[in-house]
Formats: structure tokens, C-alpha cells, sequence
């Protein structure tokens, strides 16, 4: 659906130069959604917009489906099907920019228009007809439960409405794909859950492709498919977003995944020593990551009577990520050295990943 | 009624053609040069916040010159513009006099005031907008028209309020160098001739004109802000 392959983005400030993506590729498929996750300042905005060329790459090439590639040379962008090389028109992007839609943080809806004239924002000038706009809007507020709020202004509605009428208008062309920039960001809790739910409803009825940037790896973890982790302009680790969590290997990923499990607060334990390392004999205190096909199983128990050790549980939690279980458990556990090490082997070739955290 | 008027100011009743002739003039100069003004600062405003670096289409050059052009006649003392002007007036209209003169120095002191509020009204159009209408596939004139001048009717009715006022005080000062109206018509009867209820009129009456301008500009921004948008 979309292929990114080599592309490179600098700001030139007055004082710095940020090199906002670098050398980044990948490919998302059609009817996925597609994570990009990364703190503020790593690129992932910038990414985003150059899918639909808000901002203009400086080189590398975006493929489309339907539309084909683009290939940008020093910040020019050139079509390049067929062999042929030609510069593209500002037309083109716009009608690009027509056929992907886009959401954002702080909604940016019209405040001056209601909810009707912000849906049918896109649609005007398009050729439609006074009747069909009318009918398609409808259609739209229907999609996104806010049918009542048709007259509405923006300001007299809530962050979650806003978000919804946003959507209903990068909804109104029909794109084949939504590109969603931090659209749950500045919401509640409860507002946040329903955005998201309604994402992935569009995806699963319209089969629309969505790629989705954030800094929260619980909105990963409950819609995406895959995810790609940014870090300074580069994508640092890319996957399944089950796999990414199970078995995140850069450093910024840990951090990420540490963030939206339970399983953190043994850093915040161990800093207020009440889990002390120190007093260790024959203990090591042990982290267990249970993966999809591991949890369920009465490990523990077994273990701690066929090995002759005391397993005793600090944290457990059981996560679930892109629709499955992902379980987690702290455990001190002691007993003779050979035995723990034994043990801990045992539990390795169950599936289960062991860390030690400490002695 | 007259005998009334007679007593409180004779002198005006005694000029009443030329205070008649004299508050026409001022209209004519005001709404002229005020349509004009309207027009080419309502443009340069525009095309300041579109040619910004980070503006829709980034433009040094036309920003540049924009700029220097607004600086450099807003700093310019009107009166002493009125008198700059004059050859290049003579060259445009065929004449420095009268209503046909005042033009040409009026729009050029009034529309790089307008150009300035015009751009701070723009300016203060959240970027987010922009950037959706962008990304929704609106070229310029779309985002110039849809988004920029939609977004900020309130304050564009703010600014054009307080462009008025500030017109109608130039027209008085351009009647001292003979451009007619309201403002020469105090000075050559009402200073000049020591004719005081004439001064007095043209005060009264400018804060009149000036106060009607006010509650017309307040009632349509008022009702363009569209108060339901504050309510929560």
C-alpha cells in the first residue's frame, strides 16, 4: 500500500540543523495498522507527512498504490513509472492529499464552520452536487455516532466529538488510507479508548490502511498491527507489534514496552528498596516474559517442587497486546546456586524468556 | 426648529452650503479611499502572511519588499506625507485639491496601517487549520478564502472598524492642505473666523460618525464570533 525506501528529511533552523528522518524505509501492507512510535522530536511527524507530501523529502522514493511512485531529488519530486522521469505537478499532490486522509493531535477543525460544513470541507469543489454533499455528510456523522451534533460548533463540543467529526472529514473522499497524527494524545482516558475503537471498526469495515504516529505504547498495543520504533530520524526496530513487545531488542524499545506494563514499578521497588538486592544468598531476582504460546501454564509451581527451590512472586501481569495475552511475572527465587540455575534452564525451554534482574 | 438653531449656532446656519458641501466631501473621501484602501491592504495583508518563509508559498522576495514598502510609509507623519505626495498626486489625478487630491495621500497612509492589522488578523489563524486544509488538498486560493479569511472575519471586522476610525481622521487633517470636507470646513470658518459653534458642530459630529462606525463594526464582529463557539 505504501512503500517508503531511502528517505531523508533535514529542518534548517537558524541555529541547528535537524536531521528529522534519516535514511528511513518500510513498507506498509494494505488493511493494516500501521504503528510509528517514538518520543517527541524523533522524526515520526515529519515521516507522516511526507506520505501525503505536506513536507517534502529531500530524497528517497514513496510508492503508492494507485498512484504510483515519487522519487525526490534535493527536495524536487519527480513521478517515475514507466522509467520516465517527470516533475510533478502541484495538482497531483493535491489530488494525492485528496485520497489520504489525516487526523491530528488538537483536531484542527474549523471553529468557525459546524460540524456539517467542516465534514463537507473536502467535498466542496469537487463536483458533487448540493444533494450528494448533503447525503454523504449524513452518511459520514452516522459512521461516527454524531448525528445530533450535525448544527454543533466545535467549540461546543467535547475533545472526543472534536476528534470524531475529524475523522468523518478525512473520511468524506473515500481514502483508501488515514494517516493519524497523535490523534489521541490530548484526550481522556475514556475519549481515547472510543477513538481508538472506532479506528480500528473503520479499518476492520472499510479496510482502510492506517498509519498511525504516537508516543503512548498502549495505543500501539491496543490497535496496531505493526510497529516501527523511531529514534533521532532512524527507524531503530520495526515488527509485529506482539513480537516487538515480547522481545524488544533496542534500548528505546524497552523503555517503550517497560512503559505500558505493569512490570516497571520493580525499578520504582528496587529504587525505594523495598525489593533489596543486596541480601543474596543463593537468591536472584528474576524477570519471566510469557508469550502466547507459554501463558497458562502452571509453571511456577512445578518448578519450584521438582528443583527444590522457593519461587515467591514481587509482580505479575498479564498484558494484552494486538489481541493476545502477554504475561509477565518478578519473582525472587532462592535456593541452592546448581538448583536455581537448573531451574531457571527448565523454565527457558518451556518458551518462557528469563532475565535475571539482579543477583 | 430653525429659529432654535439660529439662536444656538448662526454661524453655521450661515454656511450652511459649504457645511453640507463639506460633509459630502468627507464621505466621498472616506468611502473612496477607504474601498481602495480596503482592497490593496486587505491584499498586501494576505499576500504578507502567505509569502512568510513558513508561510503557504514562501516568497523572499514579495515579503521583503512588502515589508519595507509598510515600514517605510507608516512612518511617515501624515501630514507631511500629504505634502510628499503632491507631485505624484498631480501626476495620477490631474490635480492636489479637493476630494480628487485627498485620494491618493489618504490611500497611502492608510493602507499600510490596514496591511499591518490585516496581517496580525491572519496571523493569529491556528497553523493546525492551514495544515488540515493542506492536507485535505486545498490549494492557495482554497486556504486564502476558505480557511485564513473565514477564520478570521471577527478580527478582519475588528481591524477594518478601527481602519475607518482611523480614516476619517485623515480626511480632517488632509482638509488642511485643501482637501475640503469636515476638517477644513473647521478650520477656515470655525478656527479662522473665530466662528466657535462651527468647531463645536464638526467635533460633535465627528464623534458621532466615528461612534456609529464603532457600533457597526462591534454588532458584525459580535455576530460573526458566533458566541455559541465559547460556550462549552
Amino acid at each position: 500500500m505504501i512503500e517508503i525506501r531511502n528517505l531523508q528529511k533535514h529542518f534548517v533552523t537558524k541555529d541547528v540543523n535537524v536531521h528529522a528522518v534519516n535514511d528511513v524505509s518500510l513498507k506498509v501492507e494494505e488493511g493494516e495498522i500501521y504503528g510509528i512510535i517514538g518520543y517527541s522530536g524523533a522524526g515520526k511527524s515529519s515521516l507522516v507527512r511526507c506520505i501525503n507530501f505536506l513536507e517534502y523529502p529531500e530524497s528517497g522514493s514513496i510508492t503508492i498504490k494507485g498512484f504510483g511512485t515519487i522519487e525526490s531529488d534535493n527536495g524536487v519530486l519527480y513521478r517515475t513509472d514507466g522509467g520516465q522521469k517527470t516533475r510533478i505537478k502541484e495538482k497531483d499532490l493535491r489530488n494525492l492529499r485528496r485520497s489520504i486522509g489525516m487526523i491530528f493531535q488538537l483536531f484542527n477543525l474549523m471553529d468557525r464552520s459546524t460540524v456539517f460544513d467542516n465534514i463537507a470541507y473536502p467535498l466542496k469543489y469537487t463536483g458533487l452536487s448540493k444533494e450528494e454533499i448533503e447525503e454523504k455528510v449524513n452518511k459520514l456523522l452516522k459512521l461516527v455516532d454524531l448525528e445530533e451534533k450535525r448544527d454543533s460548533y466545535p467549540g461546543q463540543l467535547s475533545g472526543g466529538q472534536k476528534q470524531r467529526v475529524a475523522i468523518a472529514r478525512a473520511l468524506a473522499n473515500d481514502p483508501k488510507i488515514l494517516l493519524s497524527d497523535e490523534a489521541t494524545s490530548a484526550l481522556d482516558p475514556d475519549a481515547t479508548e472510543s477513538i481508538l475503537k472506532l479506528l480500528k471498526d473503520l479499518n476492520k469495515q472499510l479496510g482502510i490502511t492506517i498509519v498511525l504516529i504516537t508516543h503512548e505504547m498502549a495505543v500501539i498495543k491496543q490497535i496496531a498491527d505493526k510497529v516501527a520504533v523511531m529514534e533521532d530520524g532512524k527507524v531503530v526496530e520495526e515488527g509485529e507489534v506482539y513480537e516487538i513487545f515480547s522481545d524488544p531488542k533496542a534500548e528505546i524499545t524497552r523503555k517503550f514496552v517497560e512503559t505500558s506494563s505493569g512490570l516497571e514499578k520493580i525499578n520504582k521497588l528496587i529504587e525505594n528498596r523495598t525489593v533489596d538486592l543486596n541480601n543474596s544468598d543463593g537468591r536472584k531476582l528474576i524477570k519471566l516474559t510469557f508469550t502466547k504460546d507459554s501463558v497458562g501454564e502452571a509453571l511456577i509451581s512445578k518448578v519450584s517442587r521438582d528443583y527444590n527451590v522457593d519461587i515467591s512472586i514481587v509482580l505479575a501481569n498479564v498484558d494484552i497486546v494486538a489481541e493476545n495475552a502477554l504475561g509477565g511475572i518478578i519473582a525472587d527465587i532462592s535456593g541452592k546456586p546448581e538448583d536455581v540455575n537448573e531451574a531457571l534452564d527448565y523454565i527457558s525451554s518451556n518458551g518462557v524468556r528469563v532475565e535475571v534482574i539482579g543477583r | 426648529m430653525n429659529e432654535i438653531l439660529n439662536k444656538l449656532m448662526p454661524n453655521v446656519m450661515n454656511y450652511m452650503d459649504r457645511f453640507v458641501e463639506s460633509l459630502s466631501a468627507t464621505f466621498q473621501m472616506f468611502f473612496i479611499a477607504g474601498l481602495i484602501t480596503l482592497l490593496i491592504g486587505g491584499c498586501f495583508g494576505i499576500l504578507l502572511v502567505i509569502t512568510r518563509p513558513d508561510g503557504i508559498k514562501p516568497n523572499r522576495f514579495v515579503h521583503t519588499l512588502l515589508e519595507i514598502v509598510t515600514n517605510v510609509f507608516r512612518s511617515i507623519p501624515f501630514i507631511i506625507l500629504l505634502i510628499f505626495l503632491i507631485p505624484f498626486t498631480r501626476v495620477i489625478t490631474g490635480t492636489s485639491i479637493g476630494v480628487k487630491g485627498a485620494i491618493v495621500p489618504l490611500v497611502f497612509g492608510a493602507v499600510p496601517f490596514f496591511t499591518r492589522q490585516v496581517e496580525s488578523a491572519l496571523s493569529d489563524v491556528n497553523p493546525g487549520k492551514i495544515e488540515a486544509a493542506r492536507a485535505m488538498g486545498s490549494g492557495i486560493p482554497g486556504i486564502i478564502f476558505r480557511v485564513y479569511l473565514k477564520e478570521a472575519l471577527p478580527d478582519l471586522i475588528r481591524v477594518i472598524t478601527i481602519t475607518a476610525i482611523s480614516t476619517i481622521g485623515l480626511t480632517t487633517s488632509a482638509g488642511a492642505v485643501g482637501a475640503g470636507g469636515i476638517g477644513s470646513f473647521a478650520i477656515n470658518y470655525g478656527q479662522n473666523m473665530h466662528y466657535e459653534d462651527i468647531v463645536n458642530l464638526c467635533v460633535i459630529l465627528l464623534l458621532i460618525i466615528v461612534s456609529i462606525i464603532q457600533i457597526i463594526g462591534n454588532t458584525l464582529s459580535r455576530k460573526a464570533t458566533n458566541k455559541k463557539l465559547f460556550e462549552k
